[in-house]
């Protein structure tokens, strides 16, 4: 059978209103700017737990908590000693003390560089895996009685979890806004139907296959979507290349770490595109559902 | 074409809307190819909902149908467009696309059917000229006259050269001059080749066509209660080429 076109020159002229019609462009682009901003924090969430996974997931950290500041650093420089050679540990740094008095700083204030103030000595120790850490606690114990061994997994694990919610609520974010904008398409599409009732009705006893009728909405429909999409989509850039500078400027290494990954970027352009490409086929169904009540 | 050159074949129709009663009941009767046909009858009688039969925007509830010789009432509703399109239709409300001009709307079902826009040009002038508005092309339906908006319709309903011509009261909004003038395009078009199926209160134009044939529908059914009636169509089962 021969594939009939659409309508040729009268194409643009058999629906009078301009291309940009109606709010849903608009709303489009509302809708758009959240998803871009919801996908964006999902993917930056996920890159920074694994970020912060795989830096310091399998770290342990042993604090000399002797008093005597003397024997303090002797047990320290014996432990670090003593744990280079535990199997499965990756390697060992020993905490310089005014690394030490840096961080406690922002509490103690000058107190922190206090000889006399007895602050643990710390040494950092990198593991290949979890499995390591009871012969790390032996080590350490050996070498400083009472020292105290605590894995940063401890810790991030309430961190990860969080991490992994607000991940999820994007993706929840996401699929809704998906769903939102299938909905707008659907009543956009009815509404223009009932608008252009009169049109359709002579095309359809002209003899226009369906298909044909509904290719004039679907692309109407489809590049208005991607009007609003990329509207959208461009002010969600500007405000995660603004968020991107405070966050920078701030230079916490927990926040850095939480960054885009590179093909994330990729992933956010296709969204406006694929707003365009769902719309076209949304719309094509729901036009040709309507149609196929007619005779 | 149809068995026994017939274009329309109606065997036993009805027709009812929702569940009320028979718009349309037992119609049965041949219209042969190339032939004229006035459909007459009082207001209510069914001509409009015989005629939305006969350009495919209904199927009967009962009975059989066949048209260019096939049965379209259990046809699939895929194939319906290939049929509309070798159907021209004229409203007595015209039903033009108000946004686009003159030429457009003539255009449009040759566009419709997939011809390329440059073999379009001049089809579409040599129509609107066949109806006495070449001059008026770029107009819109809404700075036309009545007669003029109808006679686009029909150059629309004409112009992809249809096997068979429908028109509802195409004369029930133009006054008895231009009235007769439309009568003659159907003439005309009539003698090129197409069957021509018109609707009408007007018992005048019945005799301006001289050898057109009558369809009388009377509370939804065929009939002829004068007898005046010249050239009464023939039973279903009946070879219109004798």
């Amino acid at each position: 059978m021969k594939m009939l076109r659409a309508f040729g020159a009268s194409e643009g002229k058999l629906f009078p209103e301009g291309r940009i019609s109606g709010p849903m462009p608009w709303v489009i682009a509302i809708m758009m700017f959240l998803t871009v901003l919801a996908a964006a924090t999902g993917m930056a969430l996920s890159a920074g737990a694994e970020r912060i996974e795989g830096q310091i997931g399998n770290r342990v950290t042993v604090q000399i908590v002797e008093p005597n500041p003397d024997r303090r650093a002797a047990q320290a420089e014996a432990a670090a000693s003593a744990l280079q050679g535990v199997a499965g540990v990756t390697s060992v740094r020993r905490v310089p003390d005014e690394e030490v008095a840096a961080l406690l700083e922002p509490w103690l204030g000058d107190l922190a560089a206090d000889a006399d103030l007895p602050v643990p000595a710390m040494i950092d120790v990198d593991l290949a895996d979890e499995g390591a850490m009871p012969a790390v606690a032996a080590a350490a114990e050996r070498a400083a009685p009472g020292a105290l061994v605590s894995g940063a997994a401890e810790w991030l694990a309430p961190l990860s979890g969080l991490l992994g919610s607000l991940q999820w609520l994007a993706i929840g974010l996401v699929i809704l806004m998906i769903v939102a904008t299938g909905a707008t398409v659907v009543l956009a599409a009815r509404a223009s139907l009932n608008t252009h009732n009169h049109t359709i009705e002579i095309l359809h006893h002209m003899g226009a296959t369906d298909s044909q009728i509904a290719r004039l909405f679907q692309r109407r429909i489809s590049l208005d979507v991607l009007f609003g999409g990329l509207l959208g989509f461009s002010f969600a850039v500007v405000v995660l290349v603004l968020i991107g500078g405070r966050v920078a400027a701030i230079g916490s290494d927990l926040l850095g770490a939480a960054s885009m990954p590179d093909f994330g970027w990729i992933v956010l352009i296709a969204l406006p595109l694929a707003g365009a490409l769902l719309a076209l086929l949304v719309a094509r169904a729901t036009i040709l559902r309507a149609l196929g009540r007619l005779l | 074409m149809g068995a026994n050159g017939s274009i329309v074949q109606f065997d036993n129709v009805g027709l009812r809307y929702g569940t009320g009663a028979e718009t349309l009941s037992d119609l049965s009767f041949t219209l042969r190819t190339g032939g004229f046909y006035f459909l007459t009858g009082p207001s209510g009688a069914g001509k409009t909902s015989l005629l939305k039969l006969l350009y495919l925007a209904l199927r009967p509830s009962r009975g059989l149908i066949r048209l260019f010789g096939e049965d379209i009432v259990t046809m699939p509703r895929t194939r319906l467009p290939g049929f509309r399109r070798r159907i021209g239709t004229v409203f007595q409300e015209f039903r033009l696309v108000p946004h686009l001009s003159a030429f457009d709307n003539v255009a449009l079902p040759l566009r419709v059917a997939g011809v390329e826009e440059e073999d379009l040009e001049v089809p579409v002038r040599e129509m609107l000229a066949w109806v006495g508005l070449e001059d008026r092309a770029s107009a819109r339906p809404a700075t036309l006259s009545g007669g003029e908006q109808q006679r686009v319709a029909i150059a629309r309903a004409v112009i992809a050269r249809p096997e068979l011509l429908v028109a509802d009261e195409p004369t029930g909004n133009v006054d008895p001059e231009m009235a007769k003038r439309l009568i003659h395009l159907f003439d005309a078009l009539n003698k090129l080749g197409a069957t021509v199926i018109v609707a009408t209160h007007d018992l005048h134009l019945l005799t301006a066509v001289p050898r057109a044939e009558m369809l009388r529908l009377d509370r939804g059914q065929i009939a002829d209660p004068t007898g005046v009636l010249r050239n009464p169509p023939r039973r279903a089962d009946e070879d219109v080429t004798s």
